[in-house]
């Protein structure tokens, strides 16, 4: 009776402190601070596991994903030098298909002077695949996602004199005037900080890709 | 006066509503979501003998196929519907308003069939159908009486008839060798519809009785933390 | 840590919040409301309700909220949203699960926690304004389940929101026209299911979260009752502390907590595997899409609101002129409303059923027994027997508290104690 009066008049007043001595008032306070650190860690698991459907319930739906499933496109009809149109979408997204003549392929290869990444090295900008001049699987056809990688306009595609001293056409991003060479390739000094996306695709024919699929042909 | 409120909520039903309205003995119905040949020869059976009138519209073809263990390939050519893709609903083309015309009502959607009446009042209406020349399709169904819907199974289950005695039509036998199954073949075949009905009802069961163990597992655990933890600051308190 | 802070001035946590309270009470509200609020140390189960009942209100605000993201309030859309939200959405079964058991469990914690304070006598005074509050948090609650349960645009949803709706034609004179502006449409409608949507998501979640708030002003205002039912304030030490009241926090938390716990168990239970709890918590009938030209074969209200429903159905009378249908309505109002005045209905001596005598304690079980079978025939169809019952029930029901001033005044009562009793 009179033990557990003193633990309540020592757990009432805040001023008083007792942890200096672990058993004062019969509170064995390192019993109880591991019990609470303990508690307090199983809870924190229990709080992020809790927090993880509220997450998840954020990221795309089977819906969505239905929407933004893998599209066929076929560019049979695309003569060399121009930018398939009208524009396809996959996940709502422009792509931009574009087929090259021999003599783009080649000043693909030698002008890269004014380009910031000529050599394709940020991995997060095209598949394995098409880290090459052409940023393509096949030299006479490029893929890029039409979206300028400075804040998100449509780049448009320009046939000739994108750049002045080859007199090459591009894609050129009217925004905010990012300019773009026929590889998707970044010029420098513009505010667009890396080349133009390569999404994944494959070939199932000579004039069919399939956006959004890689693999063997 | 605990044990008499206990009592009361003891004695309250179980089911609220109860599936059935009239008095055919309905046989018992047992799902089973992990039989994936089952609800994978239920969904073949559903796709060509049902999807044509009932749609499944809030079902998607590629998380089925995914959930049963078909691959999308094989899923595509044989269970999808000409033209639509694999993420697509299960829809169907037919014309409500027409379909009221030939069937009196139009064909319901299925996908929550087997949680508005039940997966036993699906699997005994599927096996009840018989003749009766006074229908407009020739067949009349026990569970369902009157239905308007025609017996598309027939050619599988072969040519059932009433049996009466007293007035009382309690029983169903079979013309044998006037279906392509056997009556065993059938109830099994019957069994994998209903599997598949009872699957589309709510295709997270599984999860979520996966998920729950989980959950309380680590409440449990939880438990036994807070349980000291509250034992321990009680010591202070006079009289616990 | 404790040894160096006196040794070296304030730690960092000790200057932040030194920080903060000088432009936030941020201590001091922390002091009033949970370190210095004293609690009598006798608290027993029946007062695990209202912190749970707390816990499940965060629970239907944060999954109504993620359900709002994905829920489409049309008449062509809303039934499909849900199915949508079940099954395409990342853990929409969950959260719907979470919601809808949610409802239920609300109504659970909220009708034990209002028994609780029936047993103990805790709407006395001073504490008649702190149980009017809670009056209008039920009834606030009602009115948020009705609203939030037209939603799925499910059958049922539909048919039962109808007839709610037309209870309101029973209000002689102005019934129709009332029913219509509530409708805003001829039938059940769009136009109705838009703005029980907003009702339900934005107006009573708002509602109820400021009547709970001002709920707990007044109850730390005028401290908690106890099953003793006797005032722990009358006996205090030389610091003004109740002999008998322990500090809030930490004693009541680590319980409260440990009560959560065990509560989520039994929750996690029914959303894990058996969310539509044999059809009472999530009924058949709607999983169906409403329609406006077949009613379901039998209709009645989600569980908790068929006490009510069932002393609707039980007048069958037509009295003074009026018809049944209007006596339904007033006994079933009369029957939500009428605990607000059991303040003044009570004029025992005593508080707490402990010390009341044998004609409040029969009174309060038979009372309990008439809501449990009031409550299972609002599940079912009307029948002969069934009526007769439920007008034997309601009247018991209304017994309970017509009869109060007279029984608790006649009734033989034991001495209350001086101190509370474990």
């Amino acid at each position: 009776m009179s033990d557990g009066d003193v633990a309540i008049d020592s757990a009432k007043d805040d001023n008083k402190d007792n942890n200096n001595d672990a058993t004062s008032g019969g509170v064995n306070s390192g019993r109880r601070y591991f019990l609470i650190q303990a508690t307090s860690a199983v809870a924190a698991v229990g709080a992020v596991g809790a927090a993880w459907p509220f997450v998840k319930y954020w990221t795309p739906s089977a819906k969505a994903r239905a929407a933004g499933a893998p599209v066929k496109v076929d560019f049979s009809r695309l003569a060399p030098g121009e930018m398939l149109s009208p524009i396809v979408a996959w996940r709502g997204k422009p792509i931009f298909v574009v087929s090259r003549d021999n003599q783009t392929i080649e000043s693909l290869k030698s002008d890269t002077a004014e380009l910031a990444d000529p050599d394709s090295q940020n991995p997060e900008q095209q598949p394995e695949f098409a880290v090459n001049a052409w940023r393509s699987a096949k030299p006479e056809v490029g893929v890029y996602l039409g979206i300028c990688t400075h804040l998100g306009c449509s780049p448009k595609y320009v046939v000739t004199d994108n750049f002045e001293a080859s007199g090459q056409g591009g894609f050129f991003c009217p925004c905010h005037g990012s300019k773009f060479d026929l590889a998707g390739r970044v010029v420098k000094g513009v505010p667009a900080p890396d080349n133009l996306e390569v999404p994944p695709y494959r070939f199932v024919s000579d004039t069919v890709i399939v956006i959004g699929e890689e693999g063997a042909a | 006066m605990k044990k008499l409120l206990l009592s009361i909520l003891i004695l309250l039903p179980l089911t609220a509503w109860s599936a059935s309205t009239n008095n055919w003995p309905m046989e018992e119905f047992e799902g089973d979501l992990e039989n994936l040949p089952s609800l994978q020869n239920g969904f073949q059976l559903y796709a060509n003998y049902c999807l044509g009138c009932h749609s499944l519209q809030f079902q998607r073809y590629e998380r089925t196929a995914d959930d049963l263990g078909i691959p999308h390939d094989i899923a595509l050519e044989n269970l999808v519907f000409t033209g639509q893709k694999i993420g697509s609903l299960m829809t169907n083309a037919m014309p409500k308003e027409q379909s009221k015309g030939w069937f009196g009502a139009s064909p319901p959607d299925l996908t929550l069939v087997t949680r508005v009446r039940s997966p036993e009042w699906v699997y005994n209406y599927l096996k009840t159908f018989y003749a009766d020349a006074d229908r407009p399709m020739g067949v009349n169904n026990k569970v369902y009486p009157n239905v308007g819907m025609p017996n598309v199974l027939l050619d599988l289950q072969g040519v059932q008839r009433e049996i009466c005695s007293d007035g009382h039509c309690d029983q169903l036998a079979l013309d044998s060798g006037t279906g392509k199954m056997s009556a065993e073949e059938f109830d099994a075949a019957i069994y994998d519809l209903t599997n598949f009905l009872y699957y589309t009802g709510e295709p997270t069961r599984l999860e979520r009785q996966r998920t729950g163990i989980y959950v309380l597992l680590f409440l449990i655990i939880l438990g036994c933390f807070t349980y000291l933890l509250n034992r321990e600051y009680w010591k202070d308190i006079d009289g616990h | 840590m404790d040894k160096t802070k006196s040794e070296t001035g304030p730690t960092k946590l000790e200057a932040v919040m030194g920080w903060v309270d000088k432009r936030f009470p941020a201590t001091e509200t922390f002091e009033y409301h949970m370190s210095k609020y004293y609690a009598p140390k006798n608290f027993n189960f029946w007062y695990y309700f209202g912190f749970l009942a707390m816990f499940v209100l965060v629970n239907q605000l944060v999954t109504g909220v993620w359900l709002t993201m994905n829920y489409v309030p049309s008449g062509e859309g809303a039934f499909a949203s849900v199915e949508y939200i079940m099954r395409d959405v990342e853990y929409g079964w969950l959260l719907r699960y979470l919601h809808s058991t949610g409802a239920s469990f609300f109504f659970i914690v909220i009708y034990l926690h209002m028994y609780r304070a029936l047993r103990y006598g805790s709407y006395r005074g001073p504490r008649e304004l702190l149980w009017l509050i809670g009056m209008a948090i039920f009834i606030a609650l009602m009115a948020e389940g009705f609203f939030g349960y037209l939603l799925p645009w499910g059958n049922m949803s539909y048919w039962g929101a109808q007839v709610i709706v037309s209870l309101f034609g029973a209000i002689p004179f102005i019934g129709p026209d009332l029913m219509e502006w509530i409708r805003g449409d001829f039938l059940m409608s769009e136009t109705t299911l838009n703005r029980f949507f907003a009702l339900h998501v934005v107006a009573l979640p708002l509602v109820l979260c400021i009547l709970i708030f001002v709920h707990l002003v007044a109850l730390h205002h005028v401290g908690s009752n106890n099953p003793d039912g006797i005032e722990i304030k009358k006996n205090k030490d030389a610091n003004g502390i109740p002999l008998d009241g322990i500090p809030f926090h930490p004693y009541y938390t680590v319980h409260d907590i440990h009560a959560m716990v065990v509560f989520l168990f039994i929750f996690c239970a029914v959303v894990f595997f058996a969310p539509e709890m044999g059809g009472y918590f999530l009924e058949k009938p709607n999983f169906d899409m409403a329609d406006p030209l077949k009613t379901p074969d039998h209709i009645a209200p989600v569980w908790y609101y068929t006490p009510f429903y069932a002393m609707l159905r039980a007048a069958t009378y037509p009295l003074f002129g009026m018809s049944a249908k209007f006596w339904g309505f007033v006994v079933m109002a009369g029957a939500i409303v009428i605990p607000a005045v059991l303040p003044w209905l009570d004029r025992s001596p005593v508080r707490s059923m402990r010390y009341k005598g044998l004609w409040s304690r029969t009174m309060l079980s038979l009372f309990v027994i008439s809501f449990f079978i009031l409550g299972y025939l609002g599940t079912q169809a009307p029948s002969k027997i069934g009526t007769i019952m439920a007008q034997i029930c309601t009247t018991i029901y209304f017994a309970y508290f017509i009869l109060m001033p007279w029984y608790t005044r006649i009734e033989k009562t034991k001495p209350e104690p001086e101190r509370v009793t474990g």
